[in-house]
């Protein structure tokens, strides 16, 4: 049944997860997210699941791409750095065609960077550091309730197009305390022996089908390879249209719009707020899905009313090439950012767009 | 009337020509494999890991249900296989390329946790698929494309022996070195199969069989030299045996 809680963030994802029909959890400690393996290590055997810690992150991902061709549904998280050891193995999972719901609770710069949140993963997470054409749909809640929601249905986005997807959550959301609804936990299949049902592919044995399943990224022959590169871009070109989420607030007389996720999305909710109090039209997009970049919202923005975009990230303009892409370049797009694992105040974000109106006067 | 030989083409391995260079040690495993889970008719019910090597195509040979892993990483994807089929037999097939240098995590770390799934190692002391390059294993004085004048003990160390490393683990449960070098080596390796799919089958803890193999190719040599180089070469260094067992084998 569905049940309202306080919850920590990193708990509050782990619980959704398992509602949503997670069955092995694999991961490795690294800060602002070791939480979720903590709730995960004593909370997922008690529900018929089977916890793993790894050995590193190349061990997380890939025991991850074991279970996942062994048909079982997998959730992992991590946080930056962590990620980045991970991406051959996105790379891997793409080219394989093997599900798995990943989570980056994200911190603060490059390299070890700081354990502070962070945006600056943007590139990462919708470019990928992996080899090869390949993509993952990226998600980026901004409220708890968000966060549940989406990690809840990702395990069935991801053995729909049978892909992993990736949730950005920033550090600051993993450790904030919020009343969220739980959504009632669903099967996704029985048991082991159910799965040869739920997912034909899955490695689970030969025994009993007409052909055994085997699952491969390599290819030898060129024009093979070619002709299954252009199969899974044809897939990718259907989640590109498919997958697109926004919200948009107060755009339609906006003469400012910002454009904000995750963390930064809650705070300019509040800068609206204020701007509008002080008579200046302001509004916000909202992108969910980092890829496919939602680019509706941005085409219904009429230039004659909407002077300047604002990208407000915790990141130095990563997304601003996906603004302007979306906008095809019809209005000009500022950035307001902060990095270091520094939260922007609102009356920081107020004063720079009174600032900014003046210089654009 | 007995049959004296039953060839396992069309039931463990397919009707398949491998790609493995004449003399390769690869195709003898894989037979000797195959016909070890054949024989005890678990052929349905079983999960391969090729690794990345020559052998990444062992899947096409195998006829089991398999699917490739990253370089070095087949440990860590047979555990989660295991994790989700733990009735299963699974098996990770990996070269020393890909288990004793990129991968020595993953195996010392499946070991460590004691998974139930079994390694057959395919110690041909040479990165065979990317063309003679010096291994973890290549012996020293060993020629190789990135030590032409023989592996330096000064410059690279001595060569590393997996099977006692692993066999340090608590959670290794049954390690064996064999080599594919003479028909009486090759029943012998047979039979380190089949204990380990034993102890795998009894839930005992991780297994590995080690396999002294040859590569004609890389080494330079004629089939019939490279076998003989193995007894000449390996053993010497590598000595055969059984490095761990359950107690009650002892
Ligand atoms: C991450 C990564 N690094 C390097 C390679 C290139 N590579 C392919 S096979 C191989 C070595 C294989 O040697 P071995 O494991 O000894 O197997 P063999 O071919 O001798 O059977 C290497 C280095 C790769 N595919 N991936
Ligand atoms: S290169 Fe060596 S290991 Fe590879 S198939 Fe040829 S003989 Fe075998």
């Amino acid at each position: 049944m569905a049940e309202r809680v306080l919850m920590k963030g990193n708990e509050a994802f782990a619980e959704a997860a398992i509602r949503g029909g997670c069955r092995f959890y694999v991961g490795y400690p690294i800060t602002p997210q070791s939480e979720i393996p903590e709730f995960m290590s004593h909370e997922l055997p008690k529900r018929g699941g089977t916890f793993i810690q790894a050995e590193s992150e190349l061990g997380t991902i890939n025991m991850s791409y074991g279970i996942g061709c062994a048909g079982g549904n997998v959730f992992i998280s991590s946080a930056s750095p962590g990620i980045a050891l991970m991406q051959e193995g996105f790379s891997f999972l793409c080219s394989a065609e093997v599900p798995l719901v990943a989570m980056n609770v994200s911190r603060s710069g490059a390299g070890i960077g700081g354990i502070q949140p962070g945006q600056c993963d943007y590139n990462q997470v919708t470019r990928g550091g992996g080899n090869g054409d390949y993509h993952i749909p990226v998600f980026a809640p901004s409220t708890m309730q968000d966060a549940v929601d989406i990690i809840y249905e990702s395990f069935e986005i991801a053995d729909r197009y049978r892909n992993p997807v990736m949730i950005l959550a920033d550090g600051m959301m993993g450790q904030m305390m919020e009343p969220v609804v739980l959504p009632e936990p669903k099967t996704l299949y029985k048991d082991e022996a159910d799965i040869a049902n739920y997912k034909p592919w899955a490695l689970t044995g030969s025994k009993g089908k007409a052909n055994r399943n085997r699952i491969k990224s390599y290819h030898a022959h060129p024009a093979e390879l070619e002709q299954y590169i252009d199969y899974l871009y044809e897939k990718y070109m259907r989640m590109e249209k498919e997958l697109q989420r926004a919200e948009s607030y107060h755009t339609d007389d906006a003469e400012i719009v910002f454009v904000a996720y995750g963390s930064m999305a809650r705070i300019v909710r509040e800068v609206l707020e204020v701007l509008r109090k002080d008579g200046i039209k302001a509004g916000m997009i909202r992108p969910i899905s980092l890829w496919p970049f939602p680019t509706a919202p941005f085409e219904a923005l009429n230039p004659e009313v909407t002077k300047v975009v604002i990208s407000a990230e915790m990141s130095k303009g990563q997304m601003i090439p996906d603004i302007r892409l979306a906008l095809k370049d019809r209005i000009p797009v500022k950035l307001f950012s902060r990095t270091g694992g520094i939260i922007p105040s609102t009356e920081e974000i107020v004063a720079f767009v009174k600032t900014l109106r003046k210089e654009l006067k | 009337m007995k049959a004296i030989y039953q060839s396992t083409v069309g039931e463990g391995l397919t009707l398949t020509d491998t790609s493995y260079c004449p003399g390769c040690g690869h195709g003898i495993i894989h037979k000797l494999v195959m016909e070890s889970i054949a024989e005890l008719g678990k052929l349905g019910e079983t999960i391969g890991v090729s690794p990345i090597g020559c052998s990444v195509v062992a899947h096409e040979y195998m006829n089991v249900e398999m699917c490739e892993a990253a370089h070095g990483r087949a440990p860590a994807v047979a555990t989660g296989i295991k994790r989700v089929h733990p009735n299963h037999i699974v098996f990770s097939y990996q070269g020393d390329g890909d288990l004793a240098s990129i991968g020595m995590t993953e195996i010392v770390h499946a070991a460590m946790r004691g998974e139930k799934f079994t390694t057959f190692f395919v110690n041909n002391a040479i990165y065979g698929m990317t063309g003679g390059q010096m291994a973890p294993t290549t012996l020293l004085g060993q020629k190789s494309t990135t030590s032409i004048d023989g592996r330096k003990k000064e410059i690279s160390g001595m060569p590393i022996r997996v099977s006692e490393l692993l066999a340090t683990i608590d959670g290794a449960v049954y390690v064996e070195r064999v080599a594919v070098n003479t028909p009486a080596n090759v029943r012998k390796a047979k039979q380190a199969i089949k204990r380990a799919l034993d102890v795998q089958q009894r839930k005992l803890g991780f297994s590995f069989v080690e396999f002294l193999s040859s590569c004609p190719t890389n080494w330079g040599l004629t089939p019939v030299n490279a076998l003989k180089w193995v007894g000449e070469h390996m053993i010497p260094y590598y000595p055969l045996g059984i490095f761990k067992q359950p107690e009650e084998e002892k």
